[in-house]
């Protein structure tokens, strides 16, 4: 099982937890619960979190899995709701701010306006050069109070390599940490030979470049690959006519799976059950690499999917759980240095002490050489979870979960 | 063949049932939650075996016995209430109301009231159990679910587990007193006998902190460390502690070991092998026997506590939760 690609002999484990000195004992607690999540402007000792997102287009009417007008959103809300909750003990209080951008107001204007107003956390649930354009433009603003950005949305690599920024922080795993998760599994079941399908985006060819330098990693044998070329074939209505060359396109391919990349969702739900040869299907349909799924209980996400569902009334999904992860770093960090003091939080998300719990069994933590956090990775189908990675028999020096995404040896990130 | 494998099986079954019987004084009846069976096993100690499951509310966790043995207050999560079964019949007799969401419980050292963490409302209840009233209701971290109670009663301490602390609660006035930051996700919380110290697992940080609780203030963490077992894997739940305060017994969750630790210098001696995902533990009265539950694995280990050895395992409903055993 290629656990002899990542063990090493030297057996210098890096311990999860808070470190062997946080002790905090506070006089009695104020029983005046904290503020709503939307508290007043300039109500003094607020921390305030801005949020700025680009709003779900209005779906049909007849979309049955349409995304939610408050994908992420709601996660922010019950974070500064679970902030505030905390707070009561330590004497902090969180405020969330919202902005949703529109075709006249760029993600660097909100920024600006936010941090203008004095708000230092910027969790940003949008694409790559926006996260770009907003690290950027908030650079050196604040004057030694430096501005901590989380990425939510954007999984591209380049943001972890390349194009990494000292102060952006990344909540939503790198699709390189995504294949892998779904490599790891597939050499856990030994199916080794993957034809792959990528679709016409930029997205998906980002996508495909992060699987095959997956199977590479892991011993796995790309056998076919072939463009997506018969359009979003999984949003036809029942009366479009089939297109039967999208039904054979599969012969004659020698294959265990078939590896889809369809990050718009727009064909790869068309492809299981419509290939010649009876193959299971996975990638960014059939089984997937997530965050966050309904089926997840263990860990305590039960509570969270409970707590979630009273305030948002509908289920959770991986966008809320990664917004909600941001706006808890900072409440966590909050707690655990006894300060909402920008100066001293901005350097603390990266130092190896601090450590979030975040329902998935371990703290996570966020990777010195590019900031993105560290977690077990859930691989599920539609209906049920399948397994969680790293599996077991991965191992590495500092943590199972350093065999998920580009290892410090490796990154192009320089700070 | 096949003949010859039975007898065996019998053989090995009567001489652990053998072995119980001499070893145990007296016969207890243990009860066991099964979270996903929303059932209760009933489990006699004389011959450590199933003799009934009994039917009770939605995601059943928690358990307690009164101080007579004649009633089992169940926590019936997803009904949003205490289940009360008489325990001669295993009828659910009456149901207490809990506020939303209880998980775990602890009753006063009088036998009345009980103490009830609800966990999805970030509050503690206080219940009166013979006029079914709230008494009170505190306000906590998120995600209540420990309840430790001192021996005399006065302070009650609940552990949130995703604001990672442990509420200290004068039980006469029911406000907070204090809050001592311990590791992340505390899941249990014990006091020693002599009152002068607590306990806290913290299942994500994978240690126990050992409170000082007239200082209130984290004295030492406790560690573990087991050859070929992630560190990741080490999740440290229910704990219990003898009554002359020498050992203390560490449920550690899918890492399938209970610790054991010297509970006067704080070293773990020995890990013992026990069923998956291990989480609460309950000794006997007589405590010569400490029982499991193995949620993964559906059954409930059985350790002599004298011998710090695993005897025997009991299959049990699913997902076992919550253990409790008869005061007599």
């Amino acid at each position: 099982m290629n656990a002899s690609l990542f063990s090493t002999s030297a057996a210098v484990a890096l311990l999860f937890g808070l470190g062997g000195t946080a002790c905090l004992s506070l006089p009695a607690a104020a029983q005046e619960p904290a503020a709503s999540a939307q508290a007043a402007e300039g109500s003094s000792g607020d921390t305030h979190i801005g949020l700025i997102y680009w709003p779900e287009i209005a779906p049909s009417s007849y979309d049955a899995e349409a995304a939610p007008e408050d994908e992420g959103v709601a996660g922010a809300r019950m974070a500064v709701k679970d902030n505030n909750t905390t707070g009561r003990f330590t004497k902090q209080t969180y405020a969330l701010d919202e902005v949703a951008l529109t075709e006249g107001k760029s993600a660097v204007d909100a920024a600006r306006d936010l941090v203008g107003k004095g708000i230092r956390y910027l969790v940003l649930a949008l694409p790559a050069d926006d996260v770009l354009a907003v690290a950027d433009a908030v650079k050196g603003e604040g004057k030694g109070n430096e501005v901590t950005i989380f990425n939510t949305a954007a999984p591209d690599d380049r943001l972890r390599g390349a194009d990494c920024r000292k102060n952006v922080f990344h909540v939503i795993p790198s699709r390189a940490m995504q294949t892998d998760a779904l490599a790891q599994f597939f050499t856990l079941m030994r199916w080794r030979k993957m034809f792959l399908i990528t679709g016409p985006n930029d997205n998906d060819r980002l996508y495909a470049d992060a699987f095959r330098a997956s199977a590479k990693k892991f011993s796995l044998k790309i056998t076919a690959e072939k463009p997506w070329t018969f359009g979003p074939l999984a949003k036809a209505r029942g009366d479009t006519p089939t297109r039967s060359e999208a039904m054979v396109f599969t012969r004659g391919v020698d294959y265990d799976l078939a590896i889809v990349a369809d990050e718009a969702n727009d064909w790869g739900d068309y492809v299981p059950f419509r290939t010649v040869d009876p193959r299971p299907v996975a990638g960014t349909q059939g089984l997937i690499a997530t965050t966050w799924h309904p089926t997840l209980e263990t860990w305590g996400a039960a509570q969270a999917q409970n707590r979630f569902r009273r305030l948002a009334g509908r289920l959770m999904r991986p966008l809320d759980y990664q917004v909600w992860a941001a706006v808890r770093s900072v409440g966590e960090a909050a707690t655990q240095k006894k300060t909402a003091d920008p100066a001293v939080l901005s350097a603390y998300f990266a130092d190896p002490a601090f450590s979030l719990p975040a329902y998935k069994g371990v703290s996570l933590t966020y990777r010195p050489w590019d900031h993105q956090l560290r977690q077990p990775i859930i691989v599920v189908q539609p209906k049920a979870m399948v397994t969680v990675a790293p599996e077991q028999g991965f191992t590495h020096q500092r943590t199972p979960l350093d065999t998920l995404g580009v290892d410090l040896p490796e990154t192009a990130c320089k700070f | 063949m096949s003949l010859g494998f039975k007898a065996g099986v019998c053989v090995a079954a009567l001489v652990g049932a053998t072995m119980a019987l001499s070893a145990s004084a007296q016969a207890y009846t243990v009860y066991v939650t099964n979270e996903k069976g929303n059932t209760v096993s009933v489990i006699d100690t004389a011959t450590m075996a199933v003799t009934g499951t009994w039917k009770v509310g939605r995601r059943p966790r928690g358990v307690t016995t009164s101080k007579d043995g004649k009633e089992l207050f169940v926590c019936a999560s997803d009904d949003d209430r205490i289940d009360v079964l008489d325990t001669a019949t295993g009828k659910v007799v009456r149901s207490l109301r809990s506020g939303p969401d209880p998980e775990q419980f602890i009753l006063g050292p009088g036998g009345n009231p009980l103490y009830v963490a609800n966990e999805d409302d970030s509050q503690v209840t206080v219940i009166d159990i013979e006029k079914n009233k709230v008494l009170a209701e505190v306000p906590v971290g998120v995600e209540p679910e420990g309840m430790g109670l001192s021996p005399d009663g006065k302070i009650l301490v609940n552990t949130s587990e995703t604001t990672n602390m442990a509420h200290f609660i004068d039980t006469t006035t029911f406000q907070v007193i204090d809050n001592v930051l311990v590791d992340a996700r505390p899941r249990f919380a014990e006091f020693t006998s002599d009152g002068k110290f607590l306990w806290v697992s913290a299942e994500v940080g994978g240690t126990i902190s050992i409170i000082d609780v007239a200082a209130r203030r984290v004295i030492k963490k406790i560690t573990f460390k087991i050859p070929g077992v992630n560190d990741e894997a080490i999740q440290p739940v229910g704990i219990r502690i003898t009554k002359d305060g020498t050992k203390a017994f560490a449920a550690l969750g899918p890492a399938n070991r209970i610790a054991v630790i010297d509970a006067k210098t704080y070293e773990v001696q020995k890990y013992l092998p026990v069923g998956q995902r291990v989480w609460q533990l309950a000794f006997t009265p007589d405590q010569k026997f400490l029982f499991s539950t193995n949620g993964s694995s559906n059954d409930v280990s059985v350790v002599d506590v004298e011998a710090d050895k695993v005897i025997k395992s009991i299959p049990v409903g699913l997902l076992p939760w919550g253990v409790a055993v008869s005061p007599n």
